[in-house]
């Protein structure tokens, strides 16, 4: 019986999380947890660190958004030493920035969240994986996955020095430039980045839209919240991935609340929990009321669905098509959908190819003035981006010397934190009924949190991450009914 | 024959260690024709219990990732140990602590009170701390232990060999991963990359004057870097001549100054006080009020010198015992 439920879940998540589910006398769900249960304690060990070297330590937060981690900081101590970078440095950043969104975005689709419609919701678990979404749409398209995200990756490397946290980033601008040949290559790229999206998006498509059931479960009610939603936006409210204002919709789409990431502690508060190490974030307008969605509760979703729900479109032509087309089918905007976030997802993977091909084509992008050196004293700082995986906000005061006094981060996965709690739970309400644990449970659950693409390396930020998914499903007495995990006991 | 088994594991880990796994790209396929992986939570499904079941040293090599900061990646540590006739270090953060070992500058204490406490985002007037246990509706929740330090993974159990780098190149992966399956080893304890200095590979070495006097330090930001000259000529720390070569000079090739991800070499036990006594012997002064004022203009020396290795250092951790 373990065998059978232990599959894959945690395998396609990246870092470790625990659930733990909690029945009541009638043997439904009473409660659902989602635990963290690691801390590293880099806003504590950031304190007396020299801020322009923020930008090489905080990547190390996550290594596989390592580019987002480092972005933030970057920016925040631009601010930080009150220097605004050259255009061309602006540039390069984003190139290198969009290129990290599109094959961190082609990692969920293809390798972790994916899978589940591609192979089948009912596949067994053992194909569903990037080896089951090969042996359904073929080798050669399998190879096209790996291939595309290694060139998309050496574009990283060659600006960053290295893909897994890379050093380009330094307080007014970069640390080197593109000759002609890289940006030969980067245009070919970007160009083939563009038809990977497209078919990305024709596969979706053609394997899920197609069919009724998965458009069933994806507009169904175990999938739904109705929350607030944050993200980037752009002067036009388009949605953005390096730079721009955040913004806040309400449940019903209205425009909240819009500030530069200099304010966000006007707007956003985290609550302590004694069962996890990870924070709950909420709107401090609204207040925390625990664990609920609604108008009244101050609980907020970002990431791929929550951006384009938080933002009046796409600032490139086909993403703005692809955009105008899910919210059609979905019955307007916002979409409430947590599945819906792997559709978002593949209208952002067309945008920051789109992206890429016009940051490679503007002519100022090959420029040599790359930095500006700063001249004022530094004193606080606040750099903002949006992660894969969500709004990331990296806030550091330091001294006049720039050593770092305060450092408080608030990363993507930790502002999803309340959601996702809310999510598991009613995908386990959905189908925990009189006690019987349906089969289907895991998957479901699992699904639940896999939209979220949540990383809990990065959650764990303030302590370590070892543990992996572990589910625990426990009787009104607290006796241990079943307890469904990938490798620990 | 059957194949030899191998386990990939993380501790304290970014993630950046596993990607560098994946990131082998079509290398990882004759891995994984060559080996029988038994154990690898990031790609594959196996559990304590199926590790458990092994018979003692069966898996032929453990790659272990992540430093060691919980009571459960200690006990994790010690059953792969049991388990397996080789154990590397894989990675900055098992071979040195990494850094996140730059929080044994502090210890739990600090890190709770900061993340918890006083940071401004934090809505807590009561105080609310994770705890060990918290009885909720229908029964009790856990975390594990949280030790005052992060460990490196040769303090907490027995290592074979080491493999550097936050997080180790492709090519030495490889290499590595040959080497074992030929049976072509080093000594035990050796670190599988070249001795020499990463000064000894670095392009920029040529720029470098045969006696470097430094007036002035600069930090990064301070200065425009000469993508062609060596960083400590230009008075720009870099710890190339306390770190080990093999990276491929990475971080150089981005125009940025070394931060030692690869440790040291095997003449030095200490990195930061290699670093340190290399420096002092190119500051162009003998006077040491003048000294002084030199040194002043780097205000982080230890966590510039120890970024990747505080753990594994003279230094360790605030508090002596665990
Ligand atoms: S060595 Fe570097 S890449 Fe590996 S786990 Fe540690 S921080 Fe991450
Ligand atoms: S000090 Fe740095 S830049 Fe200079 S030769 Fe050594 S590694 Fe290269
Ligand atoms: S240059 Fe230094 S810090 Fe960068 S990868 Fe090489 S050893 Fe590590």
């Amino acid at each position: 019986m373990t065998k059978r439920v232990t599959i894959d879940p945690i395998t396609r998540l990246e870092g470790h999380g625990k659930i733990e589910i909690f029945l009541d006398d009638k043997g439904d769900v009473a409660q659902a947890y989602i635990q963290v249960p690691e801390l590293r304690g880099f806003e504590k060990f950031s304190e007396g660190r020299m801020a322009e070297e923020m930008p090489r330590i905080t990547p190390k937060i996550c290594g596989v958004c390592p580019t987002a981690h480092h972005m933030a900081s970057t920016k925040a101590v631009d601010d930080l030493y009150k220097v605004e970078p050259p255009r061309t440095a602006r540039l390069i950043r984003e190139l290198v920035y969009n290129a990290f969104m599109l094959e961190d975005h082609a990692l969920h689709f293809y390798f972790l969240g994916g899978p589940d419609f591609v192979v089948g919701l009912e596949a067994p678990k053992a194909e569903r994986n990037i080896l089951g979404v090969i042996g359904k749409v073929g080798l050669e398209t399998g190879g096209k996955v790996i291939d595309m995200r290694k060139r998309v990756r050496n574009i990283i490397t060659t600006l960053g020095g290295r893909v897994i946290h890379p050093v380009l980033g330094l307080p007014g601008g970069v640390s080197r430039g593109l000759t002609p040949e890289n940006r030969e290559e980067f245009a070919k790229t970007a160009k083939d980045a563009v038809e990977f999206a497209r078919f990305s998006l024709d596969l979706f498509g053609s394997v899920v839209l197609k069919n009724k059931t998965y458009v069933d479960t994806i507009v169904g009610d175990v999938y739904k919240h109705r929350t607030y939603y944050m993200g980037l936006v752009d002067e036009a409210n388009k949605v953005s991935f390096y730079d721009g204002d955040i913004r806040v919709v309400n449940p019903s789409g209205k425009e909240f609340a819009k500030f530069p990431a200099r304010d966000y502690l006007k707007h956003v508060a985290e609550h302590v929990e004694t069962w996890s190490f990870v924070k709950f974030p909420y709107l401090k307008a609204v207040g925390w009321k625990g664990f609920v969605d609604g108008e009244k509760s101050g609980i907020y979703r970002v990431a791929p669905l929550a951006r384009l729900n938080a933002s009046d479109g796409m600032a490139t032509p086909k993403a703005q098509a692809e955009h105008d087309r899910m919210y059609e089918t979905l019955g307007g905007k916002p979409a409430h959908n947590t599945l819906a976030y792997h559709w978002a997802r593949l209208v952002e993977l067309l945008y920051a190819a789109e992206r890429m091909v016009e940051l490679v084509k503007d002519p100022d992008i090959m420029g040599t003035d790359i930095r500006t050196l700063p001249t004022q004293k530094p004193s606080e700082g606040v750099g903002v981006v949006e992660a894969p995986r969500g709004t990331l906000i990296h806030h550091f005061k330091s001294d006049e010397r720039g050593v770092i006094t305060q450092a408080n981060l608030i990363v993507a996965t930790v502002n999803n934190a309340p959601a996702i709690c809310m999510s598991v739970e009613r995908a386990a309400k959905g189908l925990i009924k009189n006690g019987n644990v349906s089969d289907g449970l895991l998957n479901m659950v699992e699904m639940a949190f896999r939209a979220y693409d949540p990383c809990f390396a990065c959650a764990s930020h303030a302590l370590p991450g070892r543990t992996p998914l572990v589910v625990e499903i426990r009787g009104a007495d607290g006796t241990l009914i079943r307890r469904l995990s990938q490798f620990v006991d | 024959m059957a194949k030899p088994k191998v386990a990939f594991y993380w501790n304290a880990s970014c993630g950046g260690c596993e990607e560098a796994v994946v990131d082998l790209a079509e290398d990882i396929l004759k891995v994984v024709e060559a080996v029988d992986i038994v154990l690898w939570p990031v790609a594959m499904d196996f559990k304590k219990s199926d590790v458990e079941a092994l018979k003692d040293g069966e898996i032929a090599v453990s790659f272990i990732n992540g430093g060691v900061r919980t009571s459960e990646q200690e006990e994790w540590a010690k059953l792969l140990r049991r388990k397996s006739g080789l154990v590397v270090a894989f990675g900055s953060c098992a071979h040195l602590g990494g850094v996140p070992g730059l929080a044994n500058l502090t210890d739990r204490k600090g890190v709770f009170e900061a993340a918890y406490g006083y940071l401004p985002s934090v809505d807590n007037p009561d105080g609310v701390m994770p705890q060990r246990k918290t009885r909720v509706p229908g029964g009790e929740l856990g975390l594990p232990e949280f030790y005052d330090a992060v460990y490196a993974l040769d303090q907490v159990i027995d290592v074979d060999y080491y493999l550097p780098g936050c997080a180790p190149p492709p090519d030495l992966i490889m290499e590595a991963v040959t080497a074992i399956l030929t049976g072509k080893l080093p000594p035990k304890g050796s670190v599988l990359a070249p001795a020499k200095s990463l000064c000894d590979s670095c392009k920029r070495n040529e720029s470098k004057p045969e006696k470097l006097e430094i007036a002035k330090l600069k930090r990064p930001h301070e200065t425009f870097m000469d993508p062609e000259k060596c960083f400590l000529a230009e008075g720009v720390i870099c710890t190339g001549p306390a770190t080990r070569s093999g990276c491929g000079e990475r971080c150089i090739n981005a125009n940025m100054p070394c931060r030692g991800c690869f440790g040291p070499t095997d003449e030095v036990r200490d990195q930061g006080a290699k670093f340190l006594s290399a420096l002092a012997s190119i500051i162009a002064t003998d006077d040491p009020a003048e000294m002084e004022k030199v040194a002043e203009s780097i205000p982080d020396t230890t966590g510039l010198f120890y970024m990747y290795s505080l753990p594994a250092s003279l230094l360790t951790r605030k508090k002596a015992a665990k």
